[in-house]
């Protein structure tokens, strides 16, 4: 596939300086509402921080990609002499834990920059961290043609059918079609 | 569909282990909104005067407020009601944190408790499903230990729970229910947790707080946001550094400490040390602080960051803010460090850090005095700061003296009997007070410590500047961006308000100025214990982003409630109305409203008396404090009138 120059879109975090308020959490929760901001909970939230207080943890990780199947790691890192898991950085919304799911139905949540026409100055999470904790980075970098956005309903769909099956999902929306 | 509140309260009888979900009358939303207006109407109708703090019939009530877990800008606190064993009025106290959003993520407003266990349990609240669970093996943990075997034991960090320690289990008057970095400290309210036999709520939620006008409601919190900005950008210039931006005083992140060291008392609020702040001290208090503190961090959706994540050397994390830091170090006359350490310990074991110090330092005072002797006080360490690690062991275990101690000053002072009593000069209705001693009468304070139905000057004061600025141009320029007053009239009253002079205190500001600024301010305070704002945003600091022209909007936006500024200032008066008709129906009455009485060298008599009267004029109620059935008829509150009537609270005065 040809290579093709893009922007590429990103949250920088300064673990530093969080305060662990859960402010990211719930204007990402609130935004990504129907309708629009008219209800929050951080649980939907496709920002959490993995947070320690007496550990002085506080780690805010965005939603990444789904995956179907859980790796295999399991490392501890020590930085500054607190121990973090190898988990706890991860972005993915993955069969092993809760995060980034949707609490009722668990289909899988990814952060999608708050995209919107017309375009925001920075994600929702960003503008509400006062602590600065959260920065947006735009970027040029050279990436492969041809990467469809996916949108929450082909994730979700892609998630059902991972487990259920292509054709009992084709069954399903077929047969809740009918009028 | 409910919007803003959630609609469900639980209901838990201890001595049945019986767990009820009900749904709440949207006509207590509309009277009272929610935290503490609608906590005030169930004590109202649960909680008959004769019931004593420690009866299986008193409630003790978890409440959110209405816009608690909203997207509002530090809206998280919880308020704790029941019956307070010291002042055996109803007490409530407030803590941050993230307590009460995470109730209404579980689906709950409030949490109303009632029976004792005979065993010690937690309740462990997860959504739909609520359990009351064993805690023999959390028995006479620390109230943080609790609070992190809690999240081990049920395998989830992010469970939030409040807990009593030791000194709430053993029913110290002045327990506090800890919670992380916060705490409802006031009024023995953790006492009364451990006579139910309930150790620590945990809770978690993923459910959805919904807002009624989602576009609106986060106009409204943008703004908040962007003012808390220009605030940080603009601090107050001309007032102590812990006073020039918004939050609770930046106790945690400031290390000049002149304005506490030397305007308030140490010891027993004793002694004033007007030379004690000096550069070798604040480089020595820098060099402590700076070491022991591990990062400032904030309560549930909140820019600010009040409190602190506290290593000291040796000893296990804990979380602080505001005012702790010193009401140890002041009342033992000793350093920040010893205050950092003895307060990681009173932390775990639960106390209030206004009234445990101050009963400490009052039986220190009573041994020096001769009333109370060596053989009181047998293996206490000679140095100050052992001894008040000592008695802090002997209170929280009501051993010894500390059975005295435990009972916070005023009943200690009669328990003691031989003349302690003349050593109880800090405490207003039986509660120990901030440690400061003044010159000179300040009217606008006078009514607000005797007549402050939390019994706790901080919840009170606020918005309205303590002192007058030194030129009548600095006070000009102060009111000029100055939009939170409910009227215009009020930036008269500070702009004349004259240091010395006529124009001062205490004959200015005027009786009736000095009632009308104290009611704006009560009236903010009582705003906030409604919604469940944090007062570091809203009735404390100069100039905040929430007031009473703003928050009408807060609250049609949220709740779908039509509400403009008439009817919310009309229903504050409802709230502060039935606070205080709570309390007279338990006994409360004008003799009660009165200052610490060494609070002031210079005092007025008669000016004190025609404050009173008119602030009870203002306020509806007859001249000893009680709200008339008029009064209480234009309020709505007629089932309170009738009462009295019945109860002869009229006629008996």
């Amino acid at each position: 596939m040809a290579k093709v120059r893009k922007i590429v879109k990103s949250i920088t975090i300064d673990a530093d300086k969080c305060n662990g308020c859960k402010a990211c959490e719930v204007i990402c929760s609130s935004w990504h509402a129907t309708p629009r901001y008219s209800s929050n909970n951080p649980a939907r939230s496709r920002i959490r921080i993995v947070r320690s207080p007496l550990r002085d943890i506080y780690l805010p990780v965005y939603a990444g990609e789904y995956t179907v199947a859980e790796c295999t790691g399991r490392d501890k890192y020590i930085i500054d002499g607190k121990e973090y898991n190898e988990c706890d950085f991860c972005r993915a919304s993955c069969p092993s834990r809760d995060l980034f799911k949707e609490p009722d139905s668990g289909l899988p949540l990814k952060c999608d920059m708050c995209e919107e026409t017309p375009a925001l100055d920075k994600p929702k999470c960003v503008e509400w961290c006062l602590a600065e904790a959260l920065s947006y980075v735009e970027r040029e970098e050279e990436v492969e043609e041809d990467q469809p956005q996916l949108g929450d309903v082909e994730i979700g769909l892609g998630s059902l059918i991972d487990r259920h099956g292509l054709q009992q999902v084709l069954d399903t929306v077929a047969r809740m079609a009918k009028p | 569909m409910r919007y803003g509140e959630i609609g469900f309260d639980l209901e838990i009888d201890l001595t049945r282990g019986s767990i009820d979900r009900v749904d709440t009358d949207p006509e207590d939303t509309r009277l009272y909104l929610g935290g503490l207006g609608t906590t005030a109407k169930i004590m109202w109708d649960r909680v008959p005067p004769e019931t004593e703090a420690f009866s299986a019939d008193n409630l003790l009530i978890f409440s959110t407020g209405l816009l608690c877990g909203t997207a509002a800008p530090g809206c998280n606190r919880t308020i704790v009601s029941t019956v307070s064993p010291q002042t055996k009025l109803v007490a409530y106290s407030m803590m941050g944190g993230f307590w009460a959003p995470e109730l209404k993520y579980a689906g709950y407003d409030k949490v109303v408790i009632r029976g004792k266990s005979e065993e010690l349990v937690y309740l462990w609240i997860n959504n739909d499903k609520v359990e009351i669970r064993d805690a023999a093996h959390l028995k006479g943990l620390g109230a943080t230990e609790t609070s992190e075997a809690i999240r081990r034991e049920l395998k989830d960090p992010d469970i939030q729970v409040a807990a009593i320690g030791l000194a709430g289990e053993n029913r110290v008057f002045y327990a506090s229910v800890e919670q992380g970095r916060s705490s409802a400290s006031r009024g023995g309210i953790g006492a009364v947790m451990g006579d139910k036999g309930l150790k620590a709520i945990a809770v978690r939620g993923t459910k959805d707080i919904n807002v009624a006008d989602p576009g609106k409601y986060m106009e409204l919190c943008d703004d908040v946001l962007k003012y808390i900005k220009h605030r940080e950008d603009h601090p107050i210039e001309g007032v102590p550094p812990i006073l020039a931006g918004l939050g609770s005083p930046q106790e945690m992140r400031i290390v000049d400490e002149e304005w506490h060291t030397t305007s308030f008392m140490w010891g027993n609020s004793r002694t004033r040390r007007k030379d004690f702040w000096t550069h070798e001290i604040e480089e020595k208090w820098r060099e402590t602080q700076e070491n022991v503190r591990t990062r400032l961090i904030s309560c549930h959706n909140c820019p600010m960051k009040c409190g602190a994540t506290i290593s000291v050397p040796g000893l296990p994390t804990y979380m602080m803010k505001c005012y702790s830091k010193l009401t140890y170090t002041m009342a033992a006359f000793s350093d920040l460090d010893f205050g950092f350490r003895i307060a990681q310990k009173a932390t775990e074991y639960g106390l209030d850090g206004f009234s445990a110090p101050q009963a400490m330092a009052f039986g220190l005072e009573l041994l020096e005095a001769g009333i109370l002797t060596e053989a009181d006080f047998p293996g206490m360490p000679a140095d100050n700061e052992g001894r008040f690690f000592y008695l802090l062991e002997k209170i929280v275990r009501r051993e010894g003296i500390g059975d005295y101690l435990a009972d916070g000053v005023y009943w200690a002072a009669r328990r003691i009997g031989k003349g302690a009593e003349k050593f109880d000069h800090n405490t207003i209705k039986k509660h120990e007070q901030l440690p400061l001693k003044l010159g000179m009468l300040n009217p606008v304070y006078y009514l607000m410590y005797s007549t402050g139905e939390k019994i706790n000057i901080t919840q009170i004061e606020g918005q309205f500047p303590q002192e007058p600025f030194a030129t009548r141009e600095a006070r000009e320029e102060f009111v000029k961006d100055w939009i939170q007053v409910p009227d215009e009239k009020f930036k008269k009253y500070y702009v004349d308000w004259e240091p010395r002079g006529e124009m001062s205190n205490p004959y200015y500001p005027t009786v009736e100025a000095s009632c009308d600024i104290v009611d704006w301010m009560e009236k903010m305070h009582y705003i906030d214990d409604s919604l469940g704002m944090c007062a570091g945003l809203s009735s404390f600091p100069l100039k905040p982003p929430y007031h009473i022209h703003n928050y009408p909007e807060f609250i049609t936006a949220a709740t779908g409630l039509k509400m403009d500024k008439d009817q919310l200032w009309q229903t504050a008066t409802r709230n502060r109305t039935l606070m205080r008709a709570l309390n007279v129906r338990r006994g409360m009455r004008r003799s009660d409203d009165k200052p610490p009485e060494d609070h002031w060298k210079k005092r007025f008599p008669d000016l004190e008396k025609q404050l009173l009267d008119q602030y009870y004029k203002l306020k509806g109620f007859n001249d000893q404090g009680i709200p008339t059935r008029e009064s209480l008829q234009a309020l709505e509150l007629d089932y309170v009138a009738e009462e009295f009537e019945q109860k002869g609270i009229y006629n008996h005065g």
